[in-house]
């Protein structure tokens, strides 16, 4: 049991407070958790939100991969600071949560939007290599030919740039 | 006779000065407009003021937190009082901004003027038929309105300036929402600041600050 504990590898997938079935079935669809095992993670958290299909819980008993699920909680900071990958909505509070704590992230459009503006941020910061972006039908494609040591970590911003110039614009002294 | 005359010269004196005063309207109003277009954008002289009211309009979810990021680099005391608007549909935001206040309240030995939150209309929900927003954004323009008047009506009345800065969301990498769009063409906002170098190329007068997040 011990060395299961110290072996193990969450992968947390997010909705955020979307519905977004059709990730939670592409994850637990039998070729993107057999190809999760290959890649040796152990454990598989789905935070599905608002979603109507509920996965089936898996103890892995049989060496098979641990599934487990819940709806949503007030905060996820916990569950991807253990996660040692995350599949992401592409929700940007999600995105740059994920990045902040310098997590590897597979973001997942949701096909299903209208207007969907949500993608041009997932695919900017993939150019910069700073995430792998997809879509539920081509997810396990993606897991199969990621390389996560490739990603680069994402430096924090932080509005400092725009307090400086409003600041100037007020007639404010530079500090 | 001289009654009917009378009559008759008591009723064009009216509708003349009635028509009198609707010209002087649409004049100071066109002053004013005039006025506005010319003013926005020029910075103020230094050292003009210690403080300033601080108005935040908060968007949800997303928007929220990354308001709330921006805010934390602030200098409380420039931009004090703060006074935080959240749509009447959203509960989520005015509760960070809440416990972002509680986290950055000076010791009590500092007298600082407290924040207030308030809500206000929407003038549109995710997904609302454009058609249908015409009649919800007039009511949020008369409750935007009246909640100004409430804060500060100098600045309704037009005897104070209010400096506007928006910052584009994040998420906008290649085009501007809907109110930055408005914002940026009639030139409402005083600055104007962009996330992604593409938006800059496309908005010159916009600053490019980098991602903030």
């Amino acid at each position: 049991m011990e060395d299961r504990e110290n072996a193990k590898r969450v992968v947390f997938v997010t909705v955020g407070t979307t519905s977004f079935d059709a990730l939670v079935k592409a994850v637990v669809s039998e070729d993107v958790k057999d190809e999760l095992q290959k890649r040796g993670f152990t454990h598989l958290l789905i935070q599905m939100g608002r979603g109507i299909f509920f996965p089936n819980k898996c103890d892995g008993a049989d060496g098979s991969l641990v599934v487990d699920y819940f709806t949503f909680s007030s905060s996820i900071a916990d569950y991807i600071r253990s996660a040692s990958l995350v599949i992401s909505h592409a929700g940007s509070g999600s995105i740059f949560e994920t990045l902040k704590l310098g997590k590897p992230l597979i973001v997942v459009v949701n096909e299903d939007l209208m207007d969907n503006h949500q993608c041009e941020l997932a695919e900017a910061l993939e150019e910069r290599k700073h995430l792998y972006y997809t879509h539920p039908h081509t997810l396990h494609q993606t897991l199969t030919k990621m390389e996560l040591e490739s990603l680069v970590q994402y430096t924090p911003g932080d509005g400092t740039p725009v307090a400086r110039i409003i600041d100037r614009f007020l007639g404010f002294p530079d500090d | 006779m001289e009654e009917g005359c009378s009559c008759i010269y008591s009723r064009m004196a009216s509708r003349f000065s009635i028509g009198l005063l609707m010209i002087l309207a649409i004049v100071l109003l066109m002053v004013r407009v005039l006025y506005v277009i010319y003013r926005c954008g020029k910075p103020l002289p230094k050292g003009v003021s210690q403080s300033f009211t601080t108005l935040i309009v908060l968007g949800s979810g997303g928007h929220t937190a990354e308001m709330l990021s921006l805010l934390s680099v602030l200098r409380k005391d420039r931009f004090t009082p703060r006074f935080y608007i959240a749509a009447a549909t959203d509960n989520m935001s005015l509760q960070k901004a809440r416990s972002f206040e509680d986290s950055v309240a000076e010791k009590p030995a500092v007298k600082e003027a407290s924040s207030q939150f308030m809500q206000i209309y929407r003038s549109r929900e995710v997904g609302q038929s454009y058609v249908t927003s015409v009649w919800t954004t007039i009511v949020a323009i008369v409750h935007a309105l009246w909640l100004m008047i409430r804060i500060r009506p100098q600045v309704v009345l037009g005897i104070r300036w209010s400096s506007i800065f928006y910052v584009e969301s994040v998420a906008r990498v290649k085009k501007l929402s809907l109110s930055g769009v408005l914002l940026y063409k009639l030139r409402i906002a005083d600055q104007f600041f962009v996330q992604w170098p593409q938006l800059q190329n496309k908005y010159p007068r916009a600053h490019y600050v980098g991602c903030l997040m």
